[in-house]
């Protein structure tokens, strides 16, 4: 009897109201957490790894479970939108690192792995990364349908959204990763023992710059998390096309590495866990790879399709979709019931739902509004229009 | 002796183009710690040009960073520390080395206010010796006023003396956007004198105001950086010619003194602009395409009798040039050739 009391208060205290027939599902007796075994990682300059079992609670689990549908409801309604023409211009998804879901698991695996006071920064399939570190869905899709209502005013679009501690989005490939370190340069410099995540993509890990930047956080111990999440295609171009060597994890050299199985969130947080503690006691930067794989082509206008077959695609989407993966340990374990998720899932579809009718109903910026945010913290001026007679007021 | 002392002035002192950057960077090092350096060999080797002398060894490794020979690696890392709040300066041992670096000054950091809708502001100086320097062959000479001066979202600013180049980079580094600041190596051993306000710790030269060193009535001359002081010159030699030129040292790039230039070509009629850049889309070419603009609205031309001779400055040779009388002229001065090169200043731009 107490125990279902304390099941029944524990549901009533949490979500929002629900009817009597949902209480009388949702008191039954839950386990509170379960141990689960997750891959092994490969190490490189490391002498152990992160743990090879982890403990989720079932408040942590619905939670991420939560998030994690969230972003792939996003995107597919991002994805929806694009093909309506409503939304236009870039749009790098990662549902499934845009299709697949496989950055999914990436971004709310490491946002579980460190704290909101930490860092992070991004390549241009930032949409998850910008929910994950805060904002709401509703702005992230008002600003991808470059409306006023967006997370940058409707000015940035797809690839430049910032939250606190969120630093985009960011168009040009690697650029991104001598920011992060600058970053990290900042969490040593502050002393406040912060950490920055910066991630770029197996297309990206070729980039000079990234080595320019490993070699000075290296130098001078940077709390920099160096992040590659490896979805093997590079646009349309394979990694074994690409790199000469593919173990992203030790292209650092000097800097010690690990490769992560992408896909499985409990994986990633233990291996951002074990990445984060490694910075924090000032031993330097340290690099992560996460092997997940793209089920859309690399944007919008690629359908993915001309560079690898079907079947690849339907195995691996089959196989290692990270939600279904979430989803089938917390029901086997009794740490969630089949219809408490589906009650989740009807949840965030009406998020979603809300926010892309505010996304597609809020007006544009006005066009008063264009030369506004040129400048930081000046008094307002004119700037040229698109004649010398045209002007446009310029406030910061 | 109190009418004595009376009559005595108190001297000015002369400081060093170096010095004076030297001065305003340790005083804005001084006054907000998160201000910090970094670039090749400014720390221990006291700056290749010896800009940071000393200062490595008052305020230490933490703020006074040597970095390795990597441009583009740096000066990301540099935005990067702007974003989360920190004050960098990052130094180019010179501005051709930039261009390696030029992605992330356009568009990690120029552009970031904008597309953020206003939330994330950069407040970085990037700093350096630009144009051209004694013999040092093409590719260390190139002037990128043009260059940065095209992008939104930057400040570029252009200092000729020791009062400019103090009172520019402390509003530099004091400014919350990213500021261009564009030295020139042959100025830093220059000295000038140092007027009683320039020594104060608050001196400051708002950016985005040009300074008219010389007055003048029949020509109008405007340019930047170390061409300033020929100018000077040549205005010098015109005034025994009875040409009085009026010379405007812009002092900011971006955002141009668009008012002081058009208010002394109103008053004067004729203009020339001379800068160490090359012509064709250059600073001097901006400005004559907006008094071009701005002329048919403002400007009533007066027919006049005097023939003016106008000085044409290059590296190696002086011409003369006569223009016609009762025009209204613009000519853009730029350099035509590469420094170093002994042929002849032939227009090959």
């Amino acid at each position: 009897m107490r125990k279902m009391l304390a099941a029944v208060s524990r549901v009533l205290s949490g979500a929002s109201q629900k009817p009597a027939s949902r209480v009388l599902v949702a008191s039954r007796n839950f386990a509170n957490d379960a141990t689960f075994e997750i891959k092994k990682c490969d190490l490189h300059r490391l002498e152990e790894g992160p743990p090879v079992t982890t403990v989720l609670t079932r408040e942590d689990g619905l939670k991420y479970y939560r998030m994690m549908q969230t972003v792939r409801r996003m995107e597919l309604k991002a994805d929806q939108l694009y093909k309506q023409k409503i939304i236009r211009g870039f749009c790098h998804l990662c549902d499934g690192q845009f299709l697949l879901p496989l950055t999914e698991a990436c971004c709310v695996g490491l946002e579980a792995g460190i704290n909101p006071t930490d860092h992070l920064i991004t390549a241009y399939r930032a949409h998850g990364f910008t929910f994950t570190r805060g904002l709401s869905v509703r702005e992230i899709l008002a600003e991808l349908t470059g409306r006023k209502g967006g997370c940058a005013k409707g000015k940035g679009g797809s690839m430049h959204m910032y939250a606190k501690n969120f630093y985009g989005g960011n168009g040009i490939v690697g650029a991104q990763v001598p920011l992060g370190a600058g970053i990290a340069l900042a969490c040593k410099y502050n002393g406040k023992d912060e950490v920055c995540l910066t991630l770029y993509g197996d297309g990206a890990a070729n980039q000079g710059q990234i080595f320019e930047a490993y070699n000075m956080a290296a130098l001078w111990k940077l709390p920099c998390i160096f992040i590659c999440e490896n979805n093997r295609y590079g646009m349309g171009t394979s990694v074994e096309r690409a790199a000469a060597s593919t173990d992203y994890y030790k292209r650092g050299d000097f800097i010690p590495g690990l490769r992560v199985d992408g896909m499985d969130i409990l994986c990633v947080r233990e291996a951002t866990r074990f990445a984060a503690a490694y910075c924090r006691s000032g031993k330097g930067p340290i690099l992560m790879e996460l092997q997940t794989y793209r089920y859309h082509g690399h944007s919008m206008s690629d359908p993915g399709v001309s560079y690898r077959t079907r079947e690849e695609i339907q195995e691996v989407r089959s196989k290692s979709d990270p939600i279904m993966l979430l989803k089938d340990r917390m029901v086997n374990s009794n740490l969630a019931s089949v219809e408490e998720l589906k009650e989740i899932d009807v949840e965030v579809r009406k998020e979603i739902e809300d926010a892309a009718q505010f996304a597609t109903a809020d007006p544009e910026p006005p066009l008063e509004e264009l030369g506004y945010h040129i400048y930081s913290s000046d008094p307002p001026f004119e700037v040229r229009g698109a004649n010398q007679w045209i002007k446009f007021k310029s406030v910061s | 002796m109190a009418a004595v002392s009376g009559l005595v002035r108190r001297p000015l002192r002369e400081v060093t183009v170096r010095d004076a950057i030297n001065q305003g960077m340790d005083e804005e090092l001084e006054r907000d710690e998160k201000v910090f350096l970094l670039g090749e060999e400014v720390a221990q080797y006291d700056g290749a040009y010896k800009v940071s002398r000393g200062l490595w060894k008052k305020y230490g490794d933490k703020r006074i960073i040597d970095t390795p020979i990597s441009e583009m690696g740096f000066a990301g890392i540099a935005v990067g520390a702007a974003m989360a709040g920190l004050r960098p300066i990052c130094e180019f041992m010179t501005f051709n080395f930039s261009m390696q670096a030029i992605d992330q000054v356009i568009n990690s950091a120029a552009k970031t206010y904008y597309m953020s809708g206003g939330l994330q502001p950069v407040p970085i100086v990037f700093r350096g010796p630009n144009g051209a320097s004694a013999g040092v062959a093409a590719q260390h000479s190139q002037c990128f006023a043009a260059w940065y001066g095209h992008c939104p979202g930057l400040k570029v600013v252009s200092p000729w003396n020791s009062e400019d180049a103090k009172g520019l980079i402390k509003s530099a580094i004091r400014d919350n956007n990213p500021v261009v600041v564009l030295e020139n190596e042959l100025m830093y051993g220059v000295p000038f004198e140092f007027p009683p306000e320039a020594q104060s710790k608050d001196f400051l030269i708002p950016i985005g105001k040009a300074k008219i060193e010389r007055q003048g009535t029949h020509i109008t001359v405007v340019s930047h950086s170390r061409p300033v002081g020929h100018c000077l010159e040549a205005a010098a030699v015109l005034s025994k010619e009875g040409v009085e030129c009026e010379v405007i040292n812009m002092r900011t790039i971006r955002p141009m003194d668009m008012e002081t230039i058009e208010a002394s070509v109103v008053k004067t009629n004729h203009l020339v602009t001379v800068e160490g850049g090359w012509p064709q889309f250059g600073v001097g070419a901006e400005i004559c395409a907006r008094i071009m603009e701005g002329i048919s609205k403002k400007l009533v031309l007066e027919y006049s009798q005097a023939v003016v001779n106008i000085m044409y400055l290059n590296t190696y040779r002086i011409k003369r040039l006569k223009a016609r009388s009762g025009q209204t002229t613009t000519l853009n001065l730029s350099c035509v050739q590469f420094p170093g090169c002994s042929c002849c200043s032939c227009h090959w731009c």
